[in-house]
C-alpha cells in the first residue's frame, strides 16, 4: 500500500518534471519546419522559438498553452489563403512575430490572430501587414494586446476589416498599438471593463475608435489623427474618455467626438484641434464635460437635441468658428466656468470671472444648420451686427443658455 | 508717368493723412498683440479689420484726393503729357501710399512681436496681400467715382454708398436670397456670388487658410472642390486681380474721352 503510494508520488512528480516547459526551435532549416509541427510537437507552457525567416502557413490552430516566440524577421505569410493563427487555449503568448497577407473573405472574417473562448492570452509587439481584420478578440477575457504594430491598406469601407476588434470580451488592456489604414482602428461590441491607453489610430477609413453597445470603459492618452471620423461612442454607458487627442479629422460627415445615445461618461482632458466637428452629441445624458481643449475646430461643440443635463465646465473654447450649436431652443446643459478666446466682457473685480455672462450660440450657426450654403457668409461684417444684435436679445436661440461664469484667462 | 506718380507719392508721403493712418495701424497692431498676445488671435481680429476700415478708408482717400488734386490735374492737362500718364500716375501714388501705410503699419508690430518665429505667418502675409488688393480695388472704384461725377457731394454720398454696399447691404441680400431659395441647389450661386464682391472675395480667401475645418462641413461637391483644392485660392487670387485691373483700365479709358 505504501509502496504503491510512494510510487504514484514518483510517478506525478517526473510527470511534472515532464511537462516542465522546455524550448522548440522552428526555423526553415531546423527540424522543425513550420508552426503547425511545432504546436503539435509542443507540450503545455513550451516556448515555441520562431528564427528568421518566412513561412508560408495558414489555419494555424494554438490549441494548448504555449509562448510563440518570434525573432526579428521571422514572418508569417497568409498568401491571402485564410485565417493565419487562431488561438483557442487559454495563456498563450504572441510575441514579435510579424504576420502578413491575411485573406478577405465576404462570407467569415479571417483575422491574423484570432482568440476564441479563451483567456489570459498575451499579443504583443506584433507586426501585421495587408489585413483583413487584424486581431480578434472572440469571447475572450482577461487579455493584454500591446504594442502591436497594424498597417493596413483598406481603400474601400466594404471589403476591409478592423485593427483591433473585441467582442464580447471583457477587462482586456490594449495599449501602446499603432493602428492605420484599416477600416476601424480599434472597435469594441459587447466589450465591457476594458482599457485602451496610449495608442495611435490614423489614417483609417471609418472611425479611430468604436465603441458599441460596450460599458464601463476607459480610453486615456490616445491619438486619433486624419481618420474618415475619428471616434464614435454609440449606445454605451460610463465610459470614461481622458487626455486624448483627436485631430484634424475633416469632412462633410467627420467630427473629432461622435457620441450618440451616451449615458453617464466623463470627458475630460482631451485636445480637440482643427477638426470639422470637435464633438457632435445626439442624444446623450448626464455627461460631464471638462478641462478640454477645443482649438481651431469648425464647431467646438454641435448638440443635435435630446441631450439633457450634461455640465460643462473649464474647458477651453479657442478660436474655433463656431464654439456651440443648437438645433433647438430648449437647453437642459449648463455650462459654466469656461474660457472662450471670443468673450468681449471685462472683470472689474479682478476675481477673474468675467462680469458679463456669456453666450455661446451664435444666431449664425441656426442660420447655417438651416441653409448650410450660407457659411460663405462666415465671419462678414452683416452676420457679426447680426449675431450681436440676437446676443442682446435672444429670439432664435435658446435664452438661458448661457456661461454666467466665463474665465477671463485660458486655463493650463 | 513716374514723374507724377513720384510727385504723388511723396505728397501723400509728406500729407498728415499718410501719417495718421500709418499711425493708426501701427498703434492697433502693437495694442492687438500686447491685449492678445497670442498672433494667431490677432490675426483673425485683424481680418475683421482689414475687411471693413480697408475698403472704407481707400473709398474715402481717393475720392477725397481726387477732387483736391482738381486744379492741379487741370494745369497738368495743359501740359504735354498723355492722359493715361497723368491718371496712372496719380492712381498708383495714392494706392501705392496707402497699401505701404498698411503693410508697414501692420508688418513693424508683428515682426517685432516674433512673427518670424510664429507659424502664422502665412495667415499674415495672405491678410497684407488682400489688404493691399482691396486698397488698390476701392481707390480705383473712387477714382472713377470721381472722374465721373463733377459734383463733389455727389461724388462723396455715392463713394459711402459703395463702401456701404459692398461691405454690409450685399451680403445682407446675399443672405436674404440664401433663405429664400433654400430649397434649390445653391452652392454654384454662392461661390459666383461671392466672386462679385471683392469684399467677400477677400473674406473667402482669408477663411480658406483661417476656418477650413468649418468650410469642409458643408456637402456639396462644388464647394468642396473649391475650398478643398488650391483651386479656390487661384480663382479667388485671379478673380481679385480682375477686380483691380477692370477699373484701373475704366480709369484711363473715360479719362481720355473726357472733356475737362
Amino acid at each position: 500500500m505504501k509502496a504503491t503510494f510512494y510510487f504514484l508520488i514518483f510517478s506525478f512528480a517526473t510527470s511534472v518534471f515532464a511537462q516542465n516547459p522546455g524550448r522548440i526551435e522552428i526555423c526553415p532549416t531546423c527540424e522543425v519546419k513550420t508552426l503547425k509541427d511545432g504546436i503539435e510537437a509542443g507540450m503545455k507552457g513550451d516556448t515555441l522559438l520562431i528564427r528568421e525567416g518566412i513561412y508560408k502557413e495558414f489555419n494555424i490552430v494554438v490549441n494548448k498553452p504555449l509562448i510563440l516566440q518570434g525573432e526579428p524577421g521571422s514572418v508569417i505569410d497568409g498568401e491571402d489563403r485564410g485565417e493565419i493563427l487562431r488561438i483557442v487555449s487559454d495563456s498563450v503568448t504572441v510575441d514579435g512575430l510579424t504576420i502578413r497577407n491575411v485573406g478577405t473573405s465576404y462570407m467569415t472574417d479571417w483575422a491574423a490572430i484570432r482568440v476564441v473562448k479563451s483567456r489570459h492570452y498575451r499579443i504583443q509587439n506584433v507586426t501585421l501587414e495587408n489585413l483583413f481584420f487584424g486581431i480578434y478578440l472572440e469571447r475572450s477575457d482577461h487579455g493584454v494586446v500591446v504594442n502591436n504594430r497594424i498597417l493596413g491598406d483598406a481603400t474601400d469601407e466594404y471589403n476591409s476589416g478592423n485593427g483591433i476588434q473585441l467582442w464580447y470580451s471583457k477587462h482586456v488592456d490594449v495599449e501602446g498599438n499603432h493602428v492605420q489604414g484599416v477600416r476601424d482602428g480599434i472597435y469594441l461590441e459587447f466589450a465591457d471593463e476594458v482599457r485602451i491607453a496610449d495608442n495611435v489610430s490614423t489614417k483609417n477609413l471609418r472611425y479611430g475608435l468604436h465603441f458599441m453597445f460596450s460599458n464601463n470603459d476607459i480610453y486615456t492618452g490616445n491619438t486619433f489623427e486624419d481618420n474618415g471620423a475619428g471616434v464614435a461612442v454609440m449606445f454605451s454607458r460610463n465610459i470614461r474618455m481622458v487626455g486624448n487627442t483627436f485631430r484634424k479629422n475633416w469632412g462633410s460627415a467627420s467630427f473629432g467626438l461622435l457620441l450618440k445615445e451616451i449615458n453617464d461618461a466623463e470627458i475630460s482632458g482631451n485636445t480637440f484641434e482643427e477638426n470639422t466637428i470637435g464633438i457632435n452629441i445626439d442624444g446623450s445624458n448626464r455627461v460631464v464635460y471638462s478641462d478640454n481643449d477645443f482649438i481651431k475646430n469648425g464647431w467646438a461643440v454641435k448638440v443635435l437635441g435630446a441631450c439633457y443635463t450634461n455640465t460643462f465646465s473649464r474647458n477651453n473654447f479657442l478660436y474655433n468658428s463656431f464654439d456651440i450649436s443648437y438645433n433647438s431652443k430648449m437647453n437642459d446643459n449648463i455650462f459654466d466656468g469656461n474660457y472662450w478666446s471670443e468673450y468681449t466682457g471685462y472683470d472689474l473685480d479682478k476675481d477673474g470671472v468675467g462680469d458679463v455672462p456669456y453666450r455661446p450660440v451664435k444666431l449664425f450657426s441656426y442660420i447655417v444648420n438651416r441653409t448650410p450654403e450660407t457659411i460663405i457668409l462666415l465671419r462678414s461684417l452683416f452676420m457679426d451686427i447680426i449675431d450681436f444684435s440676437e446676443k442682446v436679445s435672444p429670439v432664435f436661440t435658446p435664452d438661458n443658455l448661457v456661461d454666467a461664469n466665463p474665465m477671463m484667462k485660458k486655463q493650463q | 508717368m513716374l514723374k507724377i506718380l513720384k510727385y504723388s507719392f511723396y505728397d501723400l508721403m509728406r500729407s498728415r493723412w499718410s501719417y495718421v493712418y500709418f499711425l493708426f495701424y501701427l498703434l492697433l497692431g502693437f495694442v492687438l498683440l500686447f491685449l492678445n498676445n497670442d498672433v494667431s488671435k490677432a490675426v483673425i481680429t485683424l481680418m475683421n479689420i482689414i475687411i471693413v476700415l480697408v475698403p472704407l478708408i481707400g473709398t474715402i482717400f481717393g475720392i477725397m484726393y481726387c477732387y483736391n488734386s482738381k486744379e492741379f490735374t487741370e494745369l497738368l492737362l495743359a501740359q504735354p503729357i498723355p492722359r493715361r500718364s497723368i491718371f496712372l500716375g496719380q492712381y498708383l501714388g495714392v494706392a501705392g501710399s496707402l497699401t505701404f501705410s498698411l503693410v508697414f503699419g501692420l508688418g513693424i508690430p508683428f515682426v517685432i512681436y516674433g512673427l518670424f518665429k510664429s507659424n502664422a505667418i502665412f495667415d499674415f502675409t495672405l491678410l497684407l496681400v488682400t489688404g493691399a488688393f482691396l486698397t488698390m480695388i476701392f481707390t480705383a472704384l473712387a477714382f472713377n467715382i470721381a472722374i465721373s461725377n463733377e459734383n463733389r457731394i455727389k461724388g462723396f454720398g455715392y463713394a459711402v454708398l459703395l463702401w456701404l454696399f459692398m461691405a454690409v447691404i450685399y451680403d445682407g441680400l446675399f443672405l436674404i436670397s440664401l433663405i429664400l431659395f433654400e430649397e434649390y441647389p445653391l452652392d454654384n450661386f454662392s461661390l459666383v456670388a461671392t466672386l462679385l464682391n471683392p469684399v467677400d472675395l477677400s473674406r473667402t480667401l482669408i477663411l480658406l487658410k483661417l476656418d477650413i475645418s468649418a468650410l469642409l462641413g458643408y456637402t456639396g461637391a462644388v464647394f468642396k472642390q473649391f475650398f478643398g483644392t488650391n483651386a479656390g485660392l487661384v480663382i479667388s487670387a485671379l478673380m481679385l486681380l480682375m477686380w483691380t485691373v477692370l477699373p484701373v483700365w475704366r480709369i484711363v479709358f473715360v479719362a481720355k474721352r473726357k472733356d475737362f
